[in-house]
């Protein structure tokens, strides 16, 4: 059986694991937008802040994704079901890439715009909304798209801890050692991080200023 | 309004200021500037020209003595409200490249809630002022020349027509002729506009042709503070440099108005 025939015979199944991956990672990429964002722009009002929040992302992000789904686990409400455990895994993984690209965004507008911006009389709060947003929007959604590409990825191994999603076939694949199993899994992945790199790399074309 | 005592329109009284470490920017400074003058501030990279200019809208905090602006002092001002009736235009205009240059213009206005059909008029209004066509409000900042963004640099500073204008080396970064231009639309529209303008240059030809009167600065000290006429005859040692440096003719406001 091929790896067509193997999809086309599971098709319900296929779907179902797909739909589920999905969800962990837009769940997760989602809580990550919303946390990492304000993040990255308090760092850049609040200097002091910098070091520590960005060193606290950036050691998440060297914890193996099988030791943080362990360390998880005794976590109240959190531990007590699998997928909440992955979404927060993948959260915390996602932070670090939004926060940086948050706050060098920010911090990569042009100086003198900035200068006239607040010259001219803006508030902190109007500086920030029309004139600094704006312009790193394309920084910040790069740093999106670097989250939800690694997202798609290390969701795979949240089948690990029973949370769903396609690493389902790679680990059924890899304990049948049966390739087709595995790919079944591997390629929708690859899919969609290829599709997501796309069509968030395209909005960040978009939005770039000039 | 305008009686012989009323405040000056800005006031430094023993400022300093000085960056954390220590290192001193600006001493002891003295200066008042009238209402309706364009005072230039001139000197060399590091004299504290910049620096000085900057305490007036509050970009720097002086960590001595006091800055009254309209006789009040400088920290009973709400930073924002003072900043909106100060115009702020600098050597890298500094548009915002992702609002139409009617948008740039239109900014103060809009966040003082004028109404959208007067923001659209003074738009227009100070597009001719600074000698822009009408069409021009359509377009964004980077198809524009550089001559044309600094006029519209110009124009956003005066949007809501603040009392007081500053400017940070405006035309350093232009070619010559559109320069002297600029310098001359620069003339006219004080002639119309009487505003009280701090100008910061250090090319003595500008400060002659442009300022009412000249405080040169050096290593963040006022060194002297006179009239272009007064600054042409001066035997301080500074200005003699200036004059030497420059050596050629120069003429004034003054003389170009009287051949």
């Amino acid at each position: 059986m091929n790896l067509y025939q193997f999809i086309q015979h599971n098709h319900t199944e296929v779907l179902e694991l797909t739909l589920e991956h999905l969800w962990l990672v837009g769940i997760s990429t989602a809580l990550a937008v919303l946390i990492g964002i304000p993040l990255g722009i308090l760092i850049t009002r609040r200097p002091a802040l910098n070091k520590p929040i960005l060193g606290a992302a950036n050691i998440i992000q060297t914890i193996p994704s099988l030791a943080l789904f362990g360390f998880l686990l005794p976590a109240p409400w959190i531990g007590a079901r699998a997928d909440r455990l992955a979404i927060l895994a993948l959260t915390l993984y996602a932070l670090l890439p939004l926060i940086r690209n948050t706050y060098a965004g920010i911090k990569g507008v042009d100086p003198a715009v900035v200068e006239a911006g607040r010259g001219m009389g803006l508030t902190d709060r109007q500086l920030l909304f029309q004139v600094e947003l704006p312009l790193a929007l394309g920084v910040i959604i790069a740093g999106i798209r670097v989250a939800t590409v690694i997202s798609v990825g290390l969701a795979t191994i949240a089948a690990a801890i029973g949370a769903g999603g396609l690493g389902e076939y790679i680990f059924r694949g890899l304990a049948m050692v049966n390739n087709q199993v595995i790919l079944a899994g591997a390629v929708p992945a690859a899919a969609m991080a290829l599709l997501a790199d796309v069509t968030l790399g395209a909005l960040e074309k978009r939005l770039t200023p000039n | 309004m305008n009686q012989p005592n009323t405040p000056p329109a800005i006031e430094f009284r023993h400022v300093g200021y000085r960056i954390d470490a220590g290192h001193e920017l600006l001493h002891d400074l003295n200066l008042e500037v009238q209402r309706g003058e364009t005072l230039v501030l001139l000197g060399r990279s590091g004299s504290g020209k910049t620096t000085t200019l900057k305490l007036i809208n509050h970009l720097l905090t002086p960590t001595q003595g006091e800055l009254r602006v309209d006789a009040r002092p400088i920290r009973d001002w709400d930073v924002i409200r003072l900043r909106r009736m100060i115009g702020y235009v600098i050597q890298e205009v500094g548009l915002f490249p992702h609002f139409t240059v009617e948008r740039n213009i239109g900014l103060v206005p809009k966040i003082e809630n004028w109404p959208a059909n007067r923001i659209t008029e003074r738009v227009q209004e100070l597009l001719k002022l600074v000698g822009l066509d009408p069409q021009t409000a359509m377009r964004y900042p980077r198809e524009l020349s550089g001559g044309q963004r600094q006029r519209v640099g110009v124009a956003r500073a005066l949007a809501a027509d603040p009392p007081i204008l500053l400017m940070d080396e405006p035309f350093g970064a232009l070619d010559p002729i559109t320069r002297a231009e600029l310098q001359n639309e620069f003339l006219d529209l004080q002639k119309r506009l009487r505003k009280t303008v701090v100008f910061v240059t250090h090319d003595l030809r500008e400060a002659l042709l442009l300022g009412t009167r000249i405080a040169l600065m050096e290593a963040g000290r006022l060194v002297d503070i006179q009239t272009p006429e007064e600054f042409l005859s001066s035997t301080e040692p500074l200005a003699s440099a200036y004059k030497n440096a420059f050596n050629t003719d120069f003429e004034t406001h003054e003389q170009r108005g009287h051949p």
